[in-house]
């Protein structure tokens, strides 16, 4: 089926493409990327200033030359409703002389400066690749600024070379976990929870926080979307943490159940089924029938009020292919129920990070003959998107050139994007983006060949 | 008045809100103007990842750029095996002409002799495409040095001397938008010459919708142009502040005899007189009348509109060259360029605005930040700040509007369509600053004029 396509899969990419229904599903994810692939992925890096991003009130200062802190600088949609800290831009700027003699007095001053001029809660230090390699002793300088100024200083090992972007949320979740335990837990109630991997895009986190809230469960901490030092210092005195995303907060929940003994389950607040069962799942825990009553007032209230445009949209949509490329695998099964819920059908999944067991739960919700891709690249996506004829890419602005130089609609569903996908209300923006894109009268001028058997 | 540099309210050792880019970032869209070539970053993934993704934001078109992708092992034993495979993954997936290898912090402080394991992944394989190579630390210099250096790293390889060409020109424009680009190469075959134009991502990095996936987009200076550089007539370099003994035309002048003739950025009358100028002198050919005309409305329109703009004050950043010809122009039309910040370095800005903005007052800050450049904004008084997107926050905190100019502009549609260059770049850039005078004058007033 399909346009005859020219380009080649080169062969140590093979074993992370997965055909659903040809065979057992044996994934070869979970590795570093092959060198000269232009995979999508970034850096440890990048993985800790993603979980660490949104703490508002703190000082977010990245060691090393400038080009890691100007590629950060304000480009995420999450939002503050109070400090607005997080969208500066912080950088040692080394320079050559820097690199030669090593930055730790500079990263010391620039630390003191900073503190006193913007009276940060804390302040997280992101090391880049250099930083080991010039022998800066970045521990160090934090305790010592951090006793010079009275405030937390915390190292954040987030060397870009030193892993993959899994393990900068590792990084970042043993630096938020040194805040974790100094804060008052006296006047927490049992019906409480901490949000984790959730980063407050478009406002995402106060839509769950509403739902949780009403349900009569107190929210004592975002992690962090929204985020406050002082709250982040009190997490645990929750009875539970609520975890999103399969891997950028995982490793704080593991962290706080083996320290302060709090359990956590996984949810995902994509789609009208995760998100009803997020809120199931809550009141579940807690074996309180008044919860659960709630949570099913709540479900049926939000579904009601969102149905009819729903359904409008479903009509337009029905029968249309999506691919969708994720960071994370998590969001990919949420991706694949809603464009359900949307009549449509997935015919490409992929995420940068996923591992064996969720591309095998990737196969399993997913039809037979759907292409499951690891840490793809665009030559890739672009081969398989004419492949299978897809009308619609959900994926981030390093993926979006591709949706739209072949003429296919796009939906953005990572970090930088500025609306809110999350929740009830989050499914019709979801659906209003997919259809805006995929039902524009734009696409009549495209090239794109459309010779895929239907 | 003359030119003043002044001390910033407090010197802090940390960039805060930088005004400037690493400087791969700069290799990486120089390249993206040579047909059939791909950069390759050694480094971490993250480099390119990171560059891709600001490059898309301001271009909106696919930008693939490949990482050697340097692991702990890497990092510590050279990262040599991972550079040979992602030149081999590379070859294989794209089939490029030329793969331009370029440096990063990392590799570069693990001291790894790039031009060595270059020369052993072209002693193994049967065939493989041009390599070229440029030093590009992040540590050393900004986006815009990267950039430099990568197009003399490709002429350092590529370009051979000759017999002299008289109707070849080399121009070198620098961080130009690409309806810019498109626009120069019109103007130098209007006077009846050739041209080669580096680096030319007029059509890669705006280009049209397409009816199958194209592994590299097509367009750019082709690597035979390039070849030929070293035999052309002249090389007119669109910079003021690039020392010539790290740039590509001052090397076409020192190891081929092509003379150097570095203009300011043609933005202006008088910055576009002098393109035409040295244009007619290579040519022989007075400038064509459609040119005159062009010139001929321009002033007409400078001349309808100066009270609107007269005495205005603007705040311009940017890459030192962009702030030049727009402090230059700014000077043309009667708008005090009061503040003139770049996060660059050279050495040469205030001596350069002095040059072009005598007697304005302007304040000249280099090698600064945003958050310095916003304190002295408020100092200054301005009506208006003409620089890139990331003078949002500069425009919020001060209330005042922004023109968009220059790289990035990726809060707006149409980066690449931009024009600033030559008679009717100029024309765009006046009617736009005019415009958006009058708009804030609506704005401000009560009563709404809706007749100006």
């Amino acid at each position: 089926m399909g346009v005859s396509i020219s380009i080649p899969v080169l062969d140590q990419r093979q074993a992370q493409i997965h055909v659903t229904g040809e065979g057992p599903v044996r994934m070869a994810c979970e590795k570093q990327s092959l060198a000269g692939s232009v995979s999508q992925r970034a850096c440890v890096f990048c993985g800790s200033r993603v979980v660490l991003y949104p703490i508002a009130d703190a000082l977010h200062v990245v060691h090393g030359p400038i080009g890691c802190a100007a590629y950060t600088w304000d480009i995420r949609g999450s939002m503050s409703s109070g400090p607005q800290l997080h969208r500066m831009s912080f950088s040692t700027d080394l320079r050559e002389q820097d690199v030669i003699h090593g930055g730790e007095k500079k990263l010391e001053r620039a630390l003191v400066e900073l503190i006193e001029e913007y009276s940060p809660k804390a302040a997280f230090v992101y090391s880049t690749c250099i930083v080991g390699l010039i022998g800066d002793d970045v521990e160090a300088i934090c305790r010592k600024v951090s006793a010079r100024t009275g405030i937390d200083v915390i190292p954040v090992h987030s060397e870009g070379f030193a892993g993959s972007k899994k393990d900068g949320y590792s990084a970042a979740c043993r630096a938020i976990s040194r805040l974790i335990g100094t804060g008052d837990v006296t006047d927490i109630p049992k019906l409480s929870i901490n949000i984790l991997g959730e980063f407050n895009i478009g406002g995402e986190a106060w839509v769950i926080r509403d739902y949780y809230q009403r349900m009569g469960v107190q929210v004592v901490s975002t992690m962090t979307g929204d985020g406050r030092v002082d709250d982040i210092r009190r997490a645990h005195g929750a009875s539970l943490n609520v975890v999103q995303c399969s891997g950028s907060m995982k490793e704080l929940a593991k962290l706080m159940k083996e320290q302060h003994g709090v359990p956590f389950v996984h949810v995902s607040y994509f789609g009208i089924e995760d998100m009803s069962k997020a809120l199931y799942d809550v009141a579940d825990h807690f074996h309180d029938a008044g919860l659960m009553r709630n949570a099913r007032e709540i479900v049926a209230k939000e579904v009601a009020a969102i149905m009819p445009e729903l359904r409008r949209y479903r009509a337009a949509l029905q029968g249309k292919k999506a691919a969708v490329y994720t960071g994370g695998a998590f969001k990919a099964f949420s991706l694949v129920r809603s464009l359900r819920t949307l009549g449509m059908k997935t015919v490409i999944a992929g995420s940068q990070t996923g591992n064996p067991q969720d591309y095998q739960r990737l196969a399993d919700l997913c039809d037979p003959g759907t292409i499951l891709l690891d840490d793809t690249n665009p030559l890739e996506l672009a081969k398989f998107i004419q492949q299978t004829g897809a009308d619609l890419l959900i994926g981030g602005v390093k993926e979006r050139p591709i949706a739209y130089k072949l003429g296919l609609a796009f939906c953005d569903h990572n970090h930088e994007r500025k609306v809110c996908l999350a929740g009830f209300s989050g499914m019709v923006n979801f659906a209003r983006e997919v259809y805006s894109s995929t039902c524009s009268p734009v696409w009549k001028f495209v090239p794109r060949k459309r010779e895929v058997a239907s | 008045m003359s030119t003043r540099t002044l001390p910033v309210k407090q010197n802090f050792a940390a960039a805060r809100n930088a005004c400037k880019l690493c400087t791969p970032l700069g290799a990486c869209l120089a390249l993206s103007g040579i047909d059939g070539a791909i950069p390759l970053l050694h480094g971490s993934q993250g480099c390119s990842t990171y560059i891709r993704r600001f490059l898309i934001s301001h271009f909106r078109e696919p930008m693939d750029i490949a990482s050697s992708n340097f692991g702990e092992r890497a990092a510590i034993f050279g990262g040599s095996e991972n550079l040979q495979a992602a030149l081999g993954n590379v070859a294989k997936g794209y089939s490029p002409s030329m793969i331009g290898v370029c440096t990063t912090c990392l590799s570069e402080t693990i001291g790894d002799d790039v031009p060595m394991i270059l020369r052993e992944f072209t002693g193994k394989a049967q065939s493989h495409p041009i390599l070229t190579h440029a030093s590009t630390p992040s540590y050393r210099g900004t986006h815009f040095d990267g950039f430099v250096s990568a197009i003399r790293s490709v002429v350092d390889s590529l370009a051979q001397g000759g017999q002299r060409d008289a109707g070849l020109v080399n121009v070198i424009p620098g961080m130009v938008s690409p309806a810019d680009v498109r626009h120069l190469k019109e103007i130098v075959r209007d006077f009846g010459l050739r041209c080669v134009l580096l680096p030319d991502y007029a059509q890669r990095l705006d280009g049209p919708s397409w009816s199958e996936y194209h592994k590299l987009p097509a367009g750019g200076t082709t690597l035979d142009e390039i070849r030929s550089m070293g035999s052309a007539a002249a090389t007119l370099e669109l910079s003021s502040v690039t020392d010539p003994a790290h740039s590509a035309g001052g090397l076409l002048e020192s190891r081929h005899g092509v003379p150097r003739n570095a203009l300011d950025l043609s933005i202006g009358i008088g910055a576009s007189d002098e393109l035409l100028e040295s244009l007619s002198r290579l040519s022989g050919r007075s400038v064509p009348a459609e040119y005159q005309e062009e010139r001929g409305r321009l002033v007409d329109s400078y001349v309808d509109a100066h009270k609107y703009v007269f005495d205005k004050r603007a705040v311009i950043y940017g890459e030192e060259d962009l702030v030049i010809a727009l402090a230059r122009f700014c000077c043309e039309i009667g708008v005090r360029p009061v503040l003139c910040a770049s996060g660059g370095h050279s050495g040469k800005l205030a001596v350069e605005i002095a040059r072009v903005a005598p007697e304005c007052g302007t304040r000249v800050m280099e090698d600064v930040d945003f958050e310095e450049i916003c304190d002295a904004a408020r100092d200054a008084a301005p009506d208006l700040l003409i620089g890139s997107s990331k003078g949002l926050k500069l425009s919020r905190d001060l209330q005042l509007p922004l023109v968009r100019v220059g790289f990035p502009i990726h809060d707006r549609i149409g980066a690449s369509r931009v024009q600033t260059l030559g008679y009717r770049g100029t024309q765009q850039l006046f009617d736009r600053i005019v415009n958006t005078l009058l708009e804030r004058m609506q704005d401000m007033n009560e009563v709404g004029y809706s007749y100006i």
